[in-house]
C-alpha cells in the first residue's frame, strides 16, 4: 500500500488556494456551514481552535495511546477537541465528519478505518474549507487535495528495520516463520513487503512458512503451535505485531523451546507487554510503531489552518528496541 | 439396505452421524497423505504433543459453544451472543484474578453465573417478549462485547494466576485439560437431555411449540433454560480462550465464533428448523472446523486464499448432509445390484 498518488502539484496548489481563501475571507463563497469555521475574525490563530477528531474506536493499547496523545496535546494547546469514537465502523466515521462540518470546526483529524470510500465526505469538508489531517493510516483517493497531510509510520520501513536487525543478529542465516497480520490490512501487506525486501540479498535468510495470526495473541499462538510441528527446525520468528509475537512465545515455550535463545523473536509495534518480554529475554527485538501522534497532528492542523502547504506525508520517526535499550525505555512506555 | 449397512447406520445414531464422521475422516485421510507430520505424536513433559492434540485443545472452545448452540437450535432458536459472552467471561475472569484476591474456585462460578444470567435474559426476550431469537440474541451480541470492553477499558488484561492459566494450558491424563472440560460438559449434557425428560420436551418444543404447550410442556421454561445453558457454555469457552493466552482481549476474544458454533451444529446433523438434535454430531462438526483450520496452516496455504478451500470443504460437508443431494448423486452412479 502507501500507493498514495504521487505529489500532485495542481492539487496542492488548489488546496493552498482554498486555504488562503479561507484565511483571507473567513468564509466560503456559498457555504453557510463554513462561516463559523475560522471565524469572522481575520486571525484564526488568535482564538482557540475547534478540531474534530474521528477515531476508529477502542482496539487495544496502541489505539488508546494514540487517542490519549491527541486528547492530551489538544488540552495542552488549548484546542477545543470534539472526539468521536466510530466503534470500528466506517459509516460512523463518515457521520462524525459530517457532524463536524455542520458544527463548523476549524479542522478535522481522521484516523481512517479503511482505505477507500472517503471521497464524498472529504469533498464536503473541502467545500466547507475545513482541512483534514489523516493520522496513522492512509486512504486511496484520486484527488489528493482532499486531505492536507497524512501523519503515519512507514510500515514498509518497519518491516525492513526488523529484517536488518535479524540479519545482523543471525549473521544472515535464519530459518524464519512469519506471522502475518489480517490479510489485506495495510500494516500486514507493508510489513511483509518491507521484510522481504530487507532479506532479499541474503539467500540464507529463508521464510519457511508465512501464515496469518490475524494480529491476535490467540492467533499467533495457534498458528505457531501448528507451524512448529511442520517446521521444528525454525530459528527465528518475525511477527507483524507484538500481540501475535507474545502468543507465539507461549507456543514456543510449550513446545519446549526457549524463545529469545533457541528461536529469535522479532516483532513490530513496541507495546508495553513486548518491552516486558524483551526485558525478560523472551523477545529479542521490536520495531516501534509510535502511536503518540498528538504533537505532530496539531502542528499540522495549525499549519493547515493558517493556509501553509504541507507535504502529503509526514513520516513518524520509529525506533528499534532490543535487549540493549528496552530496560531503559520500559518505564516510559505508556501503552 | 443390507443388514450390515443398517448396523453401521445404527452405530452412527441412525445415519445422522455418518456423514459428519465421513467428512472428518476424509479430511484426516487427506492430511495423512499430504502432511504426514499431522499424525506425529511424542511425549513432552509427561503429556502428548502433536497436531491432533492441538486440534483437540484449540477446538475445545467451539465444541463447548456448539453444545449450548445445539440445544438452542433444537428449541427452534439461535444464539448469536455466544462470542460476545465469551468476551464477558474473559473480561470478568481476568479482572477478578488481577484486581481481587478471590480464590479461583469462586471466580469461575461467578463468571459462569454472570454468563448464565445473560443467557437467561436472551431466553426471556425470546419467550416473554416474543422477540425473534436472531434479533434478541443480536442485541446481546452487540452489547455483550460493549460490556466486556467497558469492564476492561478497551485494554488487554494479562494475568499470571496459576490456577487460571491451568484451565487452558494445563494437562490431565496426558491430554490438555480442556479435553476433560469438554468431555465432562458433554457427558453431563447428554445425561440431562437423554436420561431426563428435558431432552424430550426440548425436541417437542422445537418441533411444534404450540402443540407442545397444549400438551403441557413448559415450553417457555425450557427455552429460557437452553439459552441460559448456552450462556454458561460460552462462559466456559471464554475462560478457556483467555486462559490459553494468559490475557483477556475483550475486543477480539470469541470474535465470529458464534458462526463457527452454528456451522458445527448444522454440519453435525442438527437441522436449523429445530426438533431432533445430536450433541455428538456437533462435537464432530466442531472438530471438523478446527481440523480444517490446522490443515490450512500445515499446507502453508497463503492466508489470503485459505478461506476458499475452507469454503469448498464446508459446502461439501453441507451438501453431504442433504439427503436430496445424496440421492441426486446416487442417480449419477451406475446402479449396483442390491443384495
Amino acid at each position: 500500500m502507501k500507493s498514495f498518488t504521487p505529489f500532485n502539484r495542481r492539487g496542492l496548489l488548489g488546496l493552498a488556494a482554498c486555504l488562503t481563501a479561507l484565511v483571507l475571507t473567513g468564509c466560503g463563497p456559498s457555504n453557510d456551514s463554513s462561516s463559523s469555521s475560522a471565524g469572522g475574525e481575520s486571525k484564526p490563530s488568535a482564538k482557540a481552535l475547534t478540531v474534530g477528531f474521528a477515531q476508529v474506536g477502542a482496539e487495544g493499547a496502541w489505539r488508546t495511546a494514540e487517542t490519549e496523545s491527541i486528547k492530551a496535546e489538544a488540552a495542552k494547546r488549548g484546542v477545543n477537541l470534539k472526539f468521536s469514537d466510530a466503534q470500528s465502523k466506517q459509516e460512523n466515521e463518515i457521520k462524525a465528519i459530517r457532524s463536524f462540518i455542520a458544527q463548523g470546526v476549524d479542522a478535522i483529524i481522521l484516523a481512517p478505518i479503511v482505505e477507500t470510500g472517503w471521497e464524498p465526505v472529504l469533498k464536503e469538508a473541502k467545500q466547507a474549507k475545513i482541512p483534514v489531517v489523516l493520522v496513522d493510516r492512509g486512504i486511496k483517493v484520486d484527488d489528493d487535495s482532499l486531505y492536507a497531510t497524512l501523519i503515519a509510520s512507514d510500515f514498509v520501513a518497519e518491516g525492513k528495520m526488523a529484517a536488518d536487525w535479524l540479519i545482523k543478529k543471525t549473521d544472515g542465516k535464519a530459518t524464519i516463520i512469519e506471522l502475518q497480520g489480517t490479510p489485506g490490512a495495510a500494516p500486514a501487506i507493508d510489513r511483509k513487503k518491507g521484510f522481504e525486501e530487507g532479506i532479499k540479498d541474503h539467500p540464507d535468510m529463508k521464510i519457511v512458512a508465512s501464515q496469518s495470526g490475524d494480529f491476535r495473541r490467540s492467533g499467533g499462538k495457534q498458528v505457531m503451535e501448528a507451524l512448529l510441528k511442520v517446521h521444528p527446525e525454525v530459528t527465528a520468528v518475525y511477527s507483524h505485531n507484538d500481540d501475535m509475537a507474545l502468543g507465539a512465545i507461549q507456543a514456543l515455550e510449550e513446545a519446549g523451546k526457549k524463545p529469545g535463545t533457541d528461536v529469535i523473536v522479532v516483532s513490530v509495534d513496541g507495546v508495553q507487554d513486548a518491552f516486558k518480554a524483551l526485558v525478560a529475554g523472551n523477545m529479542n527485538c521490536t520495531v516501534e510503531c509510535n502511536p503518540l501522534l498528538g504533537p505532530m497532528a496539531f502542528d499540522a492542523v495549525e499549519k493547515a489552518v493558517k493556509g501553509e502547504t504541507l507535504p502529503k506525508k509526514t513520516i513518524v520517526h520509529d525506533r528499534v528496541f532490543d535487549v540493549s535499550n528496552a530496560a531503559a525505555e520500559l518505564p516510559n512506555r505508556k501503552y | 439396505m443390507s443388514d450390515s449397512e443398517k448396523k453401521i447406520r445404527g452405530w452412527f445414531g441412525g445415519g445422522r452421524l455418518l456423514w459428519p464422521v465421513l467428512s472428518l475422516a476424509a479430511l484426516l485421510l487427506f492430511n495423512l497423505i499430504f502432511a504426514p507430520s499431522f499424525f506425529h505424536f511424542e511425549i513432552k513433559d509427561g503429556h502428548l504433543y502433536g497436531t491432533l492434540v492441538d486440534i483437540l485443545n484449540q477446538g475445545s472452545k467451539v465444541m463447548l459453544l456448539s453444545l449450548g448452540m445445539t440445544l438452542v437450535i433444537a428449541s427452534g432458536g439461535v444464539d448469536l451472543s455466544v462470542g460476545s459472552l465469551m468476551a464477558v467471561a474473559a473480561a470478568t475472569g481476568a479482572l477478578l484474578v488481577t484486581k481481587t484476591s478471590l480464590p479461583f474456585g469462586i471466580v469461575v462460578p461467578a463468571c459462569l453465573a454472570l454468563c448464565g444470567l445473560f443467557g437467561a435474559f436472551n431466553g426471556l426476550m425470546v419467550t416473554a417478549l416474543r422477540i425473534q431469537p436472531i434479533i434478541a440474541t443480536l442485541i446481546l451480541m452487540v452489547t455483550g462485547r460493549g460490556i466486556a470492553m467497558l469492564l476492561t477499558g478497551g485494554q488487554v488484561i494479562t494475568f499470571e494466576r496459576a490456577s487460571y492459566v491451568y484451565v487452558g494450558n494445563g494437562h490431565l491424563f496426558g491430554l490438555p485439560f480442556t479435553t476433560t472440560i469438554v468431555l465432562v460438559t458433554l457427558v453431563a449434557t447428554l445425561w440431562i437431555t437423554r436420561r431426563t425428560a428435558v431432552g424430550l420436551f426440548l425436541e417437542a418444543t422445537g418441533d411444534n411449540e404450540t402443540a407442545s404447550r397444549f400438551c403441557g410442556v413448559p415450553t417457555a421454561r425450557i427455552k429460557v433454560l437452553v439459552y441460559a445453558f448456552s450462556g454458561v457454555c460460552a462462559g466456559i469457552a471464554g475462560l478457556i480462550a483467555s486462559s490459553n493466552i494468559k490475557a483477556a482481549d475483550a475486543n477480539r476474544v470469541g470474535e465470529m465464533m458464534e458462526l463457527d458454533a452454528i456451522f458445527a451444529v448444522v454440519v453435525g446433523g442438527t437441522a436449523l428448523t429445530g426438533g431432533r438434535f445430536t450433541l455428538v454430531g456437533s462435537m464432530i462438526g466442531a472438530l471438523l472446523i478446527q481440523t480444517l483450520t490446522t490443515t490450512m496452516y500445515n499446507l502453508g496455504m497463503p492466508p489470503a486464499i485459505a478461506p476458499v478451500p475452507k469454503a469448498i470443504v464446508i459446502v461439501a460437508a453441507c451438501l453431504l448432509q442433504s439427503a436430496k443431494f445424496r440421492d441426486a448423486l446416487r442417480g449419477l452412479l451406475p446402479r449396483r445390484a442390491t443384495t
